[in-house]
């Protein structure tokens, strides 16, 4: 089903290109290409059977963009691979394919796109419009291509509209069998059901406001239908019994950038039939630019993050204390390290995490990841199975 | 009767030019040079800059500058990276203030975010180049104090003063071309110490429109650390015609996709 939708929107966008082309001669193409080698190394023993503690992976990202009418006009394209050693990981995925057209003040895209709205760094919760990559990356920043209509329209007083469509829902990845990070049942993700009887082809929709007042950058939102994070129902004898259901999401995100200070909020709630809750995180950046006059940049970072789900909360940020530093040498080189922890206010619960980036010549770069999990409570419903899944990961990627 | 008037008048005018204080030359010729550049609406061009390390090892970068022109405040701008290519798509959108701090956000495509971000740091390195974001910035004249130190044929050389605190500099001693529109020849730029920090030239000038000054390379050289870096301009288009809609957080992130 999925490729014939592919296929499809392929035949779409070479029509609406190949009329373009006539109309508009000025065509710039550009490909690009980055190869990743990554190396994940589990180095506390499984918890669960069959999983592996080495996962060395490869990813291919190439990207394709054609533009025309001075830029106004183009057709995107984004793919993606994974190969590793656990099967639910090795994937496939089209991040970007779409058409955009704007003028003036509108602008529309149809195709397979990514948006990401919000302010907040430990936690995303305003950001509903794509599925997480879960497979991809611990921290929930990868997302898969969500097919939408988008209609922007902005307004010089009033700040900008958009409207969403999104036709087809996309189902979340778990880890399998060989996996890390996952529950004691490896949850294949065509088990999982929808509450809506249309199942994915249920027709979603979302607004979006965004304006800006002189240090106030705010954004309003509504997301109505698929949720994008299932939910989880366990019954007496443990069965878990997951689905998506439909949803109602109220999204406020809020920025006051005064100074080198940077105050943050996001807020949501959602409701369901089987579920009402609200949530948020409120915090704080703050950089000490330029030290030692050579660019050096010390960021604080402090956010604070509650969810009525309590320990249903699939992320397990349900009142917990954020701390983290940003680190930025402005070299050449644009070395930059996070590091930070993630404190359970009600238990011992603990999450410390590293990332470190570097670049090596023009086209080569280096990552350096670490998540340890340390003191996680054993009633913790969902973070006690991740309890020996802290990991190092190195990856390089060259672009072509 | 009226010729004598003239005369006075004549008189007068001399008198008070002569009697004109440093400060008050100094600010004139600003204001001259801000007149003459008036009126350029908007433009886009292509930019190398090439960052060279003290052991004369180099870096690129590539870029797209897009600039809009405001009369009544400072100017907005946005910048797009090409090069290299793990950060190309990042992009800035900058609208400049006369007075108070500039409102500015980040766009990063990898996971097209769009970051409202602080325009305190005004002093630190832009991309690790000897360019500091306030280099780079839409020159105000409402940002510097002004001073005239001399004058030598066709240039004119004034010190200016930073008004924001946060500058990394004390003073710039900055050489302007009377007889071409009042465009830049040279800047030095004297740290917090109050000692020769770096010198900038302007090279290649070209005149577009009959009317505005472009120097086509710009180079920094960083007396301190002897590292240099230089901008070569490009492809510079004055009739693109950019409106405010393509100065916006929408088309920051369509510029940068």
């Amino acid at each position: 089903m999925r490729i014939k939708t592919t296929f499809l929107l392929l035949i779409l966008l070479f029509q609406i290109s190949s009329y373009a082309q006539e109309k508009e001669k000025k065509v710039t193409h550009d490909f690009e290409l980055e190869l990743e080698g990554e190396y994940r190394y589990f180095y506390e023993d499984a918890l669960f059977e069959d999983q592996k503690d080495h996962f060395p992976s490869l990813g291919i990202t190439p990207e394709y963009s054609l533009e025309w009418n001075k830029g106004y006009e183009s057709i995107n394209f984004k793919g993606f691979f994974r190969l590793d050693v656990d099967d639910e990981r090795t994937h496939w995925d089209i991040r970007e394919l779409y058409y955009q057209k704007a003028n003036n003040n509108w602008e529309f895209s149809l195709g397979l796109k990514k948006v990401y709205w919000g302010v907040t760094e430990s936690n995303h919760l305003v950001d509903i419009i794509n599925q997480t990559d879960a497979v991809e990356t611990f921290d929930g920043e990868e997302k898969l291509g969500q097919p939408m209509a988008q209609f922007t329209w902005s307004t010089e007083k009033y700040g900008s509209f958009d409207f969403f469509y999104l036709p087809y829902h996309r189902k979340r990845t778990f880890s399998g069998r060989k996996g890390r990070l996952r529950f004691p049942t490896v949850i294949d993700k065509d088990d999982l059901t929808y509450q809506s009887s249309a199942k994915e082809w249920r027709q979603d929709f979302a607004f979006r406001w965004k304006h800006y007042f002189s240090i106030f950058d705010i954004g309003l939102s509504h997301f109505y239908g698929n949720g994008r994070e299932p939910l989880f129902v366990f019954d007496s004898v443990g069965n878990i019994n997951a689905f998506y259901p439909v949803i109602n999401q109220t999204g406020l995100d809020l920025q006051i950038t005064h100074d080198a200070f940077l105050w943050k909020l996001e807020s949501i709630y959602r409701h369901a039939d089987a579920q009402d809750f609200l949530a948020l995180v409120a915090g704080l950046e703050y950089t000490f630019s330029n030290i030692d006059g050579n660019g050096l940049d010390i960021g604080i970072l402090g956010e604070y993050l509650y969810d009525e789900r309590d320990e249903l909360a699939l992320n397990a940020l349900q009142n917990d204390v954020f701390i983290g530093s940003r680190i930025a040498f402005n070299d050449t080189q644009d070395t930059s390290i996070l590091i930070g922890g993630i404190v359970d206010l009600e238990s011992s619960s603990k999450i410390f995490s590293l990332e470190a980036s570097r670049r090596f010549g023009s086209s080569w770069t280096a990552e350096v990841e670490a998540r340890i999990f340390n003191n996680i409570d054993a009633n913790e419903l969902i973070l006690s199975n991740f309890r020996e899944d802290s990991f190092l990961r190195i990856s390089i990627s060259k672009y072509f | 009767m009226k010729k004598i008037i003239l005369a006075g008048v004549a008189l007068l005018s001399i008198s008070i030019v002569t009697a004109q204080s440093a400060e008050e030359r100094g600010l004139q010729i600003a204001k001259e040079a801000d007149k003459a550049d008036q009126g350029f609406n908007s433009s886009i061009v292509n930019l190398k800059m090439t960052l060279k390390n003290k052991n004369g090892q180099t870096s690129e970068r590539l870029l797209v500058t897009r600039t809009l022109e405001q009369l009544d405040d400072g100017d907005k701008s946005m910048i797009v990276f090409n090069s290299p290519k793990d950060v190309k798509g990042t992009s800035t959108l900058t609208f400049t203030h006369k007075i108070g701090s500039d409102d500015q956000w980040l766009f990063l495509p990898s996971i097209k975010r769009v970051k409202r971000i602080s325009s305190n740091n005004k002093s630190g390195p832009f991309v690790g180049s000897e360019f500091a974001y306030e280099d780079l910035s839409s020159q105000e004249v409402e940002k510097y104090a002004y001073k005239f130190l001399e004058e030598k044929e066709n240039l004119l050389v004034v010190e200016q003063d930073p008004v924001d605190p946060k500058s990394g500099y004390t003073r710039r001693v900055v050489t302007y071309n009377k007889d071409k529109a009042y465009r830049l020849e040279k800047v030095e730029f004297y740290d917090r110490k109050n000692s020769l920090l770096k010198t900038l030239t302007y090279d290649d000038y070209k005149l577009y429109k009959g009317k505005f000054w472009r120097a086509l390379t710009l180079n920094m050289v960083n007396h301190q650390s002897n590292k240099e870096t230089q901008l070569k301009f490009s492809d510079y288009n004055f009739e693109s015609e950019l409106s405010e809609d393509d100065f916006t957080q929408v088309a920051l992130k369509r510029a940068g996709k």
